[in-house]
Parts: C-alpha cells; sequence; structure tokens
C-alpha cells in the first residue's frame, strides 16, 4: 500500500472519514506519521475551542472576583479554587460520571425534550471541563494583571471622561490584556498539553476516534516498540506548541505597540504560573 | 472488621455504611493514599535532585555536558508531560530488560523481532514467578523514575531561571575576593538562589499533586483505580450490592486534592515569607519594615 493510500485512508480516520478498521499490520512510518497526524486535530479542536470560549468566562469571572460585592466575589473565588485545586484528570471523571447520571431519554423542559447523551462524549462534555478549567486558571491570571493596571491610565480615562462600559473597554481592558499575556501564553500552551488527558481519562473514545496520544500509544501497544510512535507525537507537539507561542506573540507585540521596546519576545517558562 | 458485620444483608442505614467503608478492599483503597503520598515523598526530593544537576549543567563551561543540560531542561516545554509518562516507564522497562538479556540470555537472539518484544524468561522483569507485590512495586518504581525525570526537568528550569536572577555583582563580588568557581557556586549562588526559585518551586509542588492521579494511567492501583473499583455498581452477587456510586468516591477524591493543595498553599506561604527575610527583595524590605524599631 502506497503511502498516498494511507493519508487517504487515515488522514482523517480521527473525525471519522476514510478507512474505518485501524492498521492491522505493517504499522510502519507512513501509518504512523498519518494516523498520530490526524489525532492531533482532536487536541487542536479542544485546545482552540477551550481557549477562545474560556477567555470570555475568564474575563467575567476575573472581574467579578475583583468586584466589591461580595455576591459577585465570594463564587469566583470558589470557582477558582475548586478548578485549580484539583487535577483536571480528576474534573474529568466527575464530569463524566455526573454527565452519565442524566437521564438517557432526555430532559423536559417547557414540553421540549433536550438530548442529553450527547454530553457524554467526549468533544462536548470534555470540551466542557477544559473551558471550565482554563476559564478558572486565566482568571486568576487575569485577575493579578487586573490588580497592576497602572492607576494613571484609569485616572486619564476619568479626565477623558469615559466611564462604565467604555473605561472598561477602551482602557482597562487593553492594559490588562497586555501585562496578562506573558502569563496568558503559558496558560494557553498548558491547556493544549492538557488536551492530551482527554482520552486517557473518564471519556472513551468513540469508534477509536482519538487525539495524537491515544494513537501514539496505539502503536506503542501494538509494536512494543515506544521509540517511534511517542516521538512522532511528540514532534507534531513541539510543531503545534512552536506555532502557539508565534501566534501568541503576534498579538503580544500589537497589545504593545503603542510602548515602544516594550514587546519584548515572550519568553516561555514553563510552570511559574499554573 | 466490626463483629456485627458478619452478615451484611441484615444491616441497615448507618450501621450497614459502617461495615461498608471497613470491608478489605476499602482498606486497599484508603492505603492507596499512602501510596500517593509516597510518590509525593520520593519524587519531589529526586526531581529537585534532578532539577539541580540539570541546572548546574545548562550553566557548565563544558559544552557538551551544557547541550545535554538544555535539551534536558527544554524537552518539557513543547511536549505534554502525559506523553513522557507514557513513554519512559515502557522505555526504561525494554531497557532493563535488554541489558538482562545480553547478560543472562544467549544474546545472539535479536529483541526485537518484527512487532514483539522478546527476551528470555529469566531476563523478564519482574521474573514470571515473582509474588504480585513484585510486579505492583516494580510499576510504581517506574512511575515513580518517570514522575522524577519529567519533574526534574521542570525543577530544573525553575532553578536555572533563579540561578540566572541572583546579582551579578553579588558572585563578581566572591569572585573579588578570590573565592574559585567552586566556592562561589556553594557559599553565595545557592544560599542565594533560593528565594528567587521559590515561587516556580512551589508552584512545581502544586502541579506535582495534581499530576499524582496519573499513576492510573501507568497501570499502578492507585486511589483513582480503587475509586473505579469500589464505585463501579455492584450487584447482588456481591456482599455489599451498590448501584453506581463512581461519583461519589471521585467527589471524595476532590476533597481529598482541595484539602492536599489548600494546606500546602499555607504552608509554602510561610515558607517563602521566612525565606524572605532578610534577603535583598521587595519581600524582605517589607518583613524588615514591618518590625518595629
Amino acid at each position: 500500500m502506497s503511502c498516498l493510500q494511507t493519508i487517504q485512508d487515515y488522514g482523517l480516520r480521527a473525525i471519522g472519514y476514510g478507512e474505518r478498521i485501524l492498521p492491522r499490520e505493517g504499522y510502519d512510518l507512513c501509518q504512523q506519521f498519518t494516523l498520530i497526524g490526524s489525532g492531533l486535530i482532536w487536541n487542536l479542536y479542544f485546545a482552540v475551542l477551550a481557549l477562545s470560549i474560556g477567555f470570555f468566562i475568564a474575563t467575567a469571572v476575573a472581574l467579578a472576583k475583583a468586584s466589591g460585592n461580595p455576591w459577585l466575589r465570594q463564587p469566583a473565588d470558589w470557582f477558582i479554587f475548586l478548578f485549580r485545586g484539583s487535577p483536571l484528570f480528576i474534573q474529568f471523571f466527575i464530569a463524566y460520571e455526573a454527565l452519565v447520571l442524566l437521564p438517557r431519554a432526555g430532559i423536559d423542559i417547557l414540553g421540549i425534550t433536550v438530548q442529553t447523551s450527547w454530553l457524554t462524549r467526549a468533544w462536548a462534555g470534555a470540551l466542557i471541563v477544559l473551558i471550565l478549567n482554563t476559564a478558572a486558571y486565566s482568571a486568576n491570571i487575569f485577575h493579578g494583571a487586573l490588580m497592576a493596571v497602572p492607576r494613571g491610565d484609569v485616572e486619564a480615562a476619568d479626565a477623558y471622561g469615559m466611564t462604565g462600559w467604555t473605561r472598561f473597554r477602551r482602557v482597562i481592558w487593553p492594559s490588562m490584556l497586555r501585562l496578562a499575556w506573558p502569563s496568558y501564553t503559558n496558560e494557553a500552551i498548558f491547556l493544549f498539553h492538557a488536551t492530551t488527558l482527554v482520552f486517557f481519562s473518564g471519556f472513551p473514545a468513540f469508534q477509536q476516534q482519538g487525539d495524537a496520544l491515544y494513537y501514539a500509544r496505539f502503536f506503542a501497544d501494538r509494536t512494543f516498540n515506544p521509540f517511534v510512535a511517542y516521538p512522532i507525537a511528540a514532534a507534531y507537539f513541539i510543531a503545534a506548541t512552536l506555532a502557539l507561542i508565534w501566534a501568541f506573540g503576534r498579538v503580544n507585540r500589537r497589545l504593545n505597540r503603542h510602548l515602544p521596546g516594550a514587546a519584548k519576545r515572550i519568553r516561555y517558562r514553563p510552570l511559574l504560573l499554573r | 472488621m466490626f463483629s456485627y458485620c458478619s452478615d451484611p444483608s441484615q444491616l441497615e442505614g448507618l450501621v450497614w455504611l459502617s461495615c461498608y467503608l471497613t470491608t478489605g478492599t476499602h482498606m486497599l483503597f484508603y492505603a492507596s493514599f499512602g501510596t500517593v503520598l509516597l510518590l509525593l515523598a520520593i519524587t519531589a526530593p529526586l526531581a529537585l535532585l534532578l532539577g539541580y544537576g540539570g541546572a548546574m549543567a545548562s550553566r557548565s563551561g563544558f559544552a557538551p555536558l551544557r547541550w545535554l543540560g538544555k535539551t534536558y531542561t527544554s524537552m518539557v516545554r513543547g511536549i505534554p508531560d502525559i506523553l513522557f509518562f507514557l513513554f519512559v516507564p515502557i522505555a526504561l522497562d525494554q531497557a532493563f530488560e535488554w541489558v538482562r538479556h545480553q547478560v543472562l540470555c544467549d544474546s545472539s537472539q535479536p529483541v526485537r523481532q518484527g512487532n514483539d518484544f522478546v527476551v528470555c524468561a529469566a531476563a523478564k522483569l519482574p521474573l514470571n514467578s515473582a509474588a504480585d507485590w513484585v510486579h505492583n512495586a516494580y510499576g510504581l518504581f517506574l512511575a515513580i523514575i518517570a514522575f522524577s525525570v519529567v519533574f526534574g526537568a521542570f525543577a530544573a528550569n525553575v532553578l536555572y531561571g533563579a540561578m540566572q536572577a541572583v546579582p551579578r555583582a553579588q558572585l563578581e563580588t566572591a569572585e573579588a575576593y578570590g573565592m574559585n568557581p567552586r566556592q562561589v557556586t556553594r557559599r553565595v549562588l545557592v544560599p542565594q538562589m533560593w528565594v528567587y526559585a521559590l515561587p516556580g518551586l512551589s508552584n512545581l509542588w502544586m502541579i506535582l499533586i495534581k499530576a499524582t492521579p496519573l499513576l492510573f494511567i501507568l497501570g499502578v492501583e492507585d486511589i483513582v483505580y480503587w475509586a473505579r473499583e469500589l464505585g463501579g455498581s455492584k450487584t447482588s452477587a456481591f456482599a455489599y450490592p451498590h448501584p453506581d456510586w463512581r461519583l461519589y468516591y471521585f467527589l471524595a477524591l476532590l476533597v481529598f486534592y482541595l484539602l492536599m493543595t489548600a494546606i500546602s498553599e499555607r504552608v509554602l506561604g510561610r515558607v517563602t515569607a521566612r525565606l524572605s527575610r532578610g534577603q535583598a527583595t521587595l519581600g524582605g524590605e517589607a518583613q524588615r519594615k514591618a518590625v518595629p524599631a
């Protein structure tokens, strides 16, 4: 079987197109590169959606945490404590077990039956967990940045007569993002790497449609050789991480464009933040 | 456990629960919390040691050693840690078995035959005849090595950054006093780096705590394994039948982890305050001013 044929058969296997059965023989480099690469679609899907939705929730939670009203602040504190204080792995299990308990037939709300079975599938259930998880971590980062917004910026906005939403959108929010961005880049990388956990926790891989690491383990188990499949997966992740750092670096430059010399390259220092 | 537990089917309510929660398998479940704590207790110092080695190697003047250190410190940046947790144990296991195969068996036979990894019976680790606990202990041993390697790389990142953060002037002063490089490292660099390393190391400790449930992926009978085993629905064939209670077991694990992280945060806050004392940093300055003259 030529490599082109393999790519046609397995290039989109992770999302259910192409050959139905996973390869049973050969396990050559072409197969491994193709299938692990197709698994990466899931990692990108989870990371992109979780980050883009979690970003807005995180901003809201950070504002709630910074608010003077205890009815807003307390729930925000608890939300952040709950999701930052427990392992993502356990969160996946709890979410899965809780979602499985929902009635199979769906829930009746005002005469309309809401289907719930899709929630137990990884693409929805795990995505919700990842969104909430990254929202909690990012909210903590954003809250720190919000506290560090220079007072002069806010006073200048006041002097221009800006209030409320306008002041927030045009002055406070951009400053907050600018200050939070290096840490937020770290968080994004962590979240991207955490997407590999999805198919190793409570959520089963439906019809063997898994992520890059799921297929890497598949090959490592079949060939008893971890020295091929895992480095391939690692290479994919390094490439994707570099792309992510590059994209976030572009945003960082834009956020700092009014400050000459301030837009330093983001140096990825893991762990100082999460 | 209790004398009244001899016939579980006759029990009701709290009495039933007290018997249920003290069965033999539940005792194993409680013991597995010890496994997690053991992993933390062994991994943390080992990772710190590896991290220190990695950071020192990255600063070395000898180029190959520096490259090795740099590779080690940067390997966790682009690659998910779970990948290492899957890779390191199986790679180590095969490495050990290969070495034993070369020594103990007829080494003319290749180890890799097609898609199989074949070593003779005498080279197997642990031996097929070994007791069950040996298999478990060996699995835990491989897991500890994997955790140490990964968190050692993380720690090397933190310590390298901390070493770079010690003011140059301090080191130059030490050199001006005629100390050789080794003395500069031992007397000036290492004592001063901790205050810079501590925020990163505290974070690392938190991440290590939150990584412990990954033992389950490595096949160790840890708390996640037992929570799934015990929580799964039990038919009336079992002494204590119950529906699917996995959610409650996992909620118990959640509480355990929340407690662990909350307590750690408190302790680490105190340690930070202690280490900032007398340091030329903002934290140290604030403490100095707080003390009434």
